[in-house]
């Protein structure tokens, strides 16, 4: 299939989509006035999908300390740090990094996404095996592909099976690095970092543990540190990766790491070296939300009760939700043109939440991703909850509370209620 | 999950547990054959042949990377990589 025809494919995909109301692609914000609230379509819309989790973008340490570097500093870097050298700040940040996780050595990088790219492509060697968690985000994936090492999935967050299929690769030359995430993009459910960490020290010393905190860095930890410190086994993480774009509130990504001469990785690394380095802006705002995570934990505590009002609001209203309340919180459909209706009636009523349909989710479902910020005030979830009920009823995706007590009994204030109820014809069919 | 209680070590064998395992994943459909392409004659997309393949590890008792999988098409192609790994297994 040459290029003219995947543009054409992708654009009718498009196209339909647009059909249906709009194309998630290119959706637009036309203005962003705070971390939970922004202009769509020219309404008023509160915002449950910005990965916002300590809703940081706002705070005006961090947009100071940028403004403030960038007047001092310029604009950009204007090239990768290995050609045009560091700045000091990049350093610094590195070294404030590395003493929050209280590790030896941090590196930066641009983006999340190049972070991960930039430490699998290089840790997985010719001759070397990555094994890595079914549901992996796509940039543990392209990583992969990148590095010149085998790829092996094991079940999702199942640490037996990574066990067996460690087993079977016994006596095998080259370093095994196993992957995993603190919190998955999709359904929001957590890694059984203990398991994963007692399988990897017990299958020897070739093989690394890789965890990326991408969504419970600020989330998770008596610290802010992640599922790691939750789990209280970040001595056997050898490498932590996480990125600044939802926690911290702007964009970036790191790896941590206790391993000896890690800093040589840089000269390995094509994303790390290849990549314009990040802005002073950047860097000044990343070092500012550090600072917050590692010594205010309200904001955390205050994600949780939302989390906690929004995920048990969700399930209440008879939708079902992902397995577990964290600050990404599932709404799982019965296929994807009621995820299509839903997330159009939610945005026409005020409501913006992400789309995720089939082959970008796992077990091909279909979902509204709706993630939570400690921004979020609780009379703005109850709105969104409002909005949800009645978008829900109208689309015939929940019931009437009356008949989900008929029909589903004690099973309406769990999850599973909404797979059994399917969407009638004309209401789940898309808007003209 | 599909396991298999012993190793095959015909090809045929290989064929008819590829053929069980894909009618599990994908039997809406089928019917399938050694000639059938795993992607373009099935329902599958790039997620659900992952899964399928690990599947086939566990019936098979195999490892096999993702970056084999660039070079199979057919089932006769997934026969004769299973083949080749049981051998060197």
């Amino acid at each position: 299939m040459g290029i003219r025809d995947r543009i054409t494919a992708v654009s009718e995909i498009a196209e339909s989509l647009k059909g249906a109301g709009r194309d998630p692609s290119s959706l637009v914000i036309e203005s962003i006035t705070s971390p939970a609230e922004a202009m769509i379509e020219g309404r008023e819309t509160l915002l449950l999908g910005t990965n916002n989790y300590l809703g940081l973008t706002f705070e005006p340490s961090c947009v100071e300390a940028a403004s403030f570097a960038s007047q001092q500093q310029g604009a950009g870097t204007t090239g990768s740090r290995i050609a045009n050298g560091s700045y000091a700040g990049h350093t610094a940040l590195e070294q404030q990094i590395a003493e929050f996780y209280a590790k030896k050595s941090a590196m930066v990088f641009s983006t999340g996404y190049v972070a991960n790219i930039g430490m699998i492509s290089v840790l997985g060697g010719a001759g070397d095996t990555l094994l890595i968690d079914a549901d992996s985000h796509a940039s543990i994936y392209d990583g992969c592909r990148m590095a010149e090492a085998e790829t092996v999935r094991f079940r999702h967050n199942s640490s037996e099976d990574l066990a067996k299929r460690l087993r079977r690769m016994k006596g095998k030359d080259g370093d095994k690095v196993v992957i995993v995430e603190g919190i998955y993009s999709m359904l929001g459910d957590t890694a059984p970092l203990d398991e994963f960490a007692a399988v990897t020290r017990e299958a020897g010393d070739d093989v690394f543990l890789m965890v990326d905190e991408a969504h419970s860095l600020g989330v998770y930890g008596k610290d802010g540190r992640g599922k790691c410190q939750e789990d209280g086994v970040e001595a056997d993480c050898d490498f932590i990766v996480g990125t600044f774009s939802k926690s911290v509130g702007t964009t970036g990504g790191y790896c941590v790491s206790d391993l000896p001469g890690f800093d040589a990785l840089r000269m390995l690394s094509r994303p790390y070296m290849f990549t314009a380095s990040m802005t002073p802006g950047t860097i000044a705002t990343a070092q500012a939300a550090f600072s917050i995570i590692a010594n205010d934990q309200s904001r955390k505590e205050r994600l949780w009760r939302s989390v906690r009002h929004l995920y048990n609001g969700i399930q209440k209203l008879g939708f079902q939700t992902g397995p577990q309340a964290t600050p990404v919180v599932a709404v799982i459909l019965p296929d994807p043109l009621a995820a299509i209706a839903l997330w159009n009636r939610l945005i026409d009523e005020g409501v913006y939440t992400n789309i995720a349909i089939p082959p970008a989710t796992p077990n091909s479902l279909s979902l509204l991703r709706v993630s939570v910020s400690s921004a979020l005030e609780p009379e703005q979830i109850d709105r969104a909850l409002s909005v949800m009920s009645s978008v829900g009823l109208e689309l015939g995706i929940i019931q009437p509370p009356a008949l989900r007590v008929i029909s589903g009994g004690g099973a309406a204030v769990s999850s599973g209620t909404a797979q059994r109820v399917q969407p009638t014809k004309g209401a789940a069919a898309p808007r003209a | 999950m599909t396991e298999s209680a012993a190793t095959p070590t015909t090809a045929v064998e290989i064929e008819a547990l590829i053929l069980k395992t894909l009618n599990e994943h994908a039997g809406d459909s089928g019917p399938f054959s050694r000639e059938t392409r795993i992607l373009a004659d099935t329902n599958f997309d790039s997620v659900n042949v992952m899964d399928f393949v690990l599947d086939l590890e566990d019936v098979f008792d195999v490892t096999v990377p993702l970056n084999r999988m660039a070079e199979i098409v057919t089932v006769d192609d997934l026969v004769k990589t299973i083949e080749t790994l049981l051998s060197e297994s």
